[in-house]
Formats: structure tokens, sequence, C-alpha cells
């Protein structure tokens, strides 16, 4: 069974390091909606630094749904999705290791990259470690929420922002508490455990219920 | 009829569990259509099975459903002596998809396949290399299948049946883009394959080269009986 998890996760990765680009599509889309945030609210640096957790956060959201669309859809268009229907393992497996690598090929570089992306926010040490905490934490229930948007549209040609529209409301509770706790951590009068605990419980609940969704979403094609 | 199956390719022909694909009175609905009506049939290990029919009589709709693809809307499809009772993780569906990664090696994929569809250790279950020879594709074992023509992607996909065994073939029109060569090596893999106690259901226009495979042939198309 872990066997199984963990050759469709080397395979994924293997398929996103050959066609290549997965990483720097997501971070440069990163970087340029957070380059663009100083010039259209103001070089304040007081404002920036107060907003800046919020547009890390939604720069973020934004990033690790591009690409999201393709989770499914390039198996199913190769016949690959049938063949994980028939094997022993249950759909449920492949569906967290397939995320579980598209994770680690778009969102883990959104990661490494915010603390850069924060010092042009004018983030201080203490909101660029919360900002990359609460990132590590959350952006995990971003990719397995989009998933079940992903599996619903998979057959549509064009299904990426109908599967943005499904999923982006899902997501917010996540970006609430994301940005409380990155929040909460640059500034020392508000606590930061608690918004960052129901950000990890939000991980972990869609940890399990969402493999369950995309696979039977996925069934029903 | 069927040829002795070589001990060299497979030194365990002799193992021929007893085995029976029963399907009765199968009805399957797509798009609120009724595409099979009362299909009947039974394999027992070592017999094909060649599903005919014009265009749109629905073989692929029904090889998709004995995979477990599609749902059913009545009727059953049993698969005993198997070491299961369920039917899809004891078959392997080729269709016109043949499930293959363009950016991973032909060799790569087969392994990730074999590895991920084998049934346990089984001695039927020939090594990588082994399938790729019988389909003469040893020498493309590392290039990438995005370099491959339509037929040496095909041959490819039918080395996945080989590398992981599965008593049930279910195969949706096998020899699309195959040479007369590869057709030969093919229909030698099925008689093989039949050899060794499995069931082979192909939905195909063309012979395929089996003797003493059995013919279903599916009647009008949806538009006509719609009328």
């Amino acid at each position: 069974m872990t066997s199984a998890f963990v050759l469709v996760f080397l395979r994924d990765l293997h398929v996103a390091r050959r066609i290549g680009g997965s990483a720097t599509m997501g971070v440069v889309f990163f970087l340029s909606l957070v380059t663009i945030v100083p010039f259209a609210v103001g070089p304040d640096p007081d404002l920036l630094a107060r907003i800046g957790p919020a547009i890390l956060w939604i720069a973020a959201l934004l990033s690790s749904l591009l690409g999201l669309d393709r989770l499914f859809q390039a198996d199913a268009e190769d016949g690959s999705l049938d063949q994980f229907h028939l094997a022993h393992t249950p759909l449920e497996l492949a569906v967290l290791a397939k995320c579980a690598a598209h994770w680690t090929t778009s969102s883990l570089p959104l990661v490494v990259a915010a603390p850069v992306l924060g010092l042009m926010l004018q983030q201080d040490g203490a909101a660029l470690l919360g900002v990359v905490a609460t990132l590590a934490a959350g952006t995990p229930a971003l990719t397995l929420i989009g998933a079940i948007g992903a599996a619903a549209t998979v057959t549509l040609r064009r299904g990426g922002l109908l599967m943005a529209l499904l999923a982006l409301p899902l997501t917010i509770p996540v970006l609430i508490f994301g940005v409380a706790a990155a929040s909460a951590a640059a500034d020392a009068t508000t606590p930061f455990a608690a918004p960052f605990a129901i950000l990890c419980a939000l991980s972990l609940i869609s940890l399990a219920l969402c493999p369950f969704a995309a696979a039977a979403a996925l069934r029903q094609l | 009829m069927r040829e002795p199956v070589t001990t060299a390719a497979r030194p365990h022909a002799d193992m021929k569990p007893a085995l029976r694909l029963r399907v009765e009175s199968l009805c399957v609905e797509r798009g609120g259509r009724r595409i099979i009506t009362n299909a009947s049939f039974g394999l027992a290990g070592g017999e094909a099975l060649a599903v005919t029919g014009p265009n749109g009589a629905g073989k692929s709709t029904l090889l998709r459903a004995l995979a477990g693809l599609l749902p059913i809307e009545a009727g059953t499809i049993v698969l005993e002596g198997a070491a299961e009772s369920e039917v899809a993780p004891q078959a392997h569906y080729l269709a016109h998809a043949d499930g293959l990664k363009a950016q991973l090696t032909v060799a790569e994929n087969l392994e990730f396949w074999a590895r991920y569809l084998a049934l346990g250790d089984d001695a039927r279950s020939l090594p990588i290399d082994a399938a790729l020879d019988r389909l003469a594709l040893g020498a493309l074992a590392d290039a990438p299948v995005a370099y491959l023509s339509a037929g040496q992607k095909r041959r490819a996909a039918l080395a996945r049946l080989l590398v992981a065994y599965r008593p049930l073939w279910l195969l949706d029109e096998p020899l699309t883009a195959l040479d007369a060569a590869s057709r030969g090596r093919f229909s030698e893999a099925m008689r093989d394959h039949c050899a060794l106690g499995g069931v082979v259901v192909a939905a195909t226009h063309e012979p395929l080269g089996l003797a003493g495979a059995s013919f279903l042939a599916l009647g009008k198309t949806p538009a006509e009986s719609l009328s």
C-alpha cells in the first residue's frame, strides 16, 4: 500500500521534472502578483507591512490553483486514469499521492520563495517566519481542496475556470485562518497559536476528506 | 489449434486455474440511452471472444462495463475461480488511450504499471525486457514515449499486459496502427495468454488471428434502435 503511494508520487515527480517549469510557473506568478501590489497601493512601508501577510496569502492561493486543473486531466487523456480505476490500490490512495506530488512540485516552491518576496512587502523577521509557517501548514489544504474541483471537471476541455469557481469558496476558511495566523505572528498583541492550530486542523481535515471526495468524483465519469 | 507455449518464455505454462467469466443479461445505459441490452455470454479459461458489430454498436461500452469503468443498469458480471470475485482488479483494459506518459521512457512506463497493476508476485508476469523483446521493442526501451510512432506506442501499451499478469484481457481495437509483423506478434501473445488459462475479450473489426475464438455480434446502432 505504501509502496503504491510512493510509486505514484515518484512517477508524478518524474513527469513534472521532465515537463519542467511547474515550479517556476507558480513562483513567477507569485512574484508578479506580489510585485505589482506596492505599485497599486502605494509605497507606504507601514501599509505594506500591515497588509503584507494578506497579499502573500492571496498570491499563494491563486498560484496554487494555477496548473491544478491538469492534476487529473493529463491522466484522463492518456488513459492512465482508467488503469488507476482497475488497480488493486484504492483510487483514493492514488489521488492522495498525486496531490502530494503536485504540492511538492508547485506549492513547496511558493513556501520557499515566500520569505524573499516578504522582504519586498516590508515584513520583518517574525512576520516572515509566520508567513512561511502558515503557508507550509495551509497550502496542502489548498491543493487537496483544489483536487476535488479538478476531479469534478476532469472531462471538461476548459475546466480550469470552473475548477477555480468550485474550489475557491471552499478555500476561504483556509485563507481566513492563514492570514489571521500570519498577521498575528507579525503583531505581538494578538495570539498566534489559536488561528494556526485551526489552520493545521483545516489541513488535516482536508487530508482526511478530500481524497475520498475527489476519488468519488472521478468514479462518476 | 493453440500452439503450446514455449517453456523458455513461460516456465509456468502448466499452471492453469479454472477460470470462468460469466456475463448474464447485461444492460448498460449511457447518456440515457440503452446501449447494451441483455448481453449474455460465458467464457472459460483459455477461451477468446471477438466482439463485432458496426460503429456505435456498443463494443467499447461493453468492454468498459466489463472493466467496471461504466455503471451497469442490470445483469451480472462474475469472474469465477479468480483470486477474488471483483472483475476490475483481475482485468487488463486496453483501449485507444494507451496509458503511457509521453515524458517517461518505455521502460519507465512499463516498470510503473508492472508494479502498480501486478497482483502480487505472479510467475506468469514477464520481466520488462522480455516483454519488450516479444513485441520487438527492445531497442526502444530507453526512448521517451513521445518519440514513438503510433504503432510503437500501441506495442508498448500491449507490453503492459505482459508485464503484469491479469487473467482477463479486455481489448478495444487492439490491432489499430499495428503492421502485419506486429499483428502476428500480438496474436501470438493472445494465444499464449489463452494457453496460460486467461480469457480474452476483444472488440474488433479485423480478424484477431485467434483460431477457435467465439464471436459476439452486437446489433444495431442506437440510432437505428430508436427508430
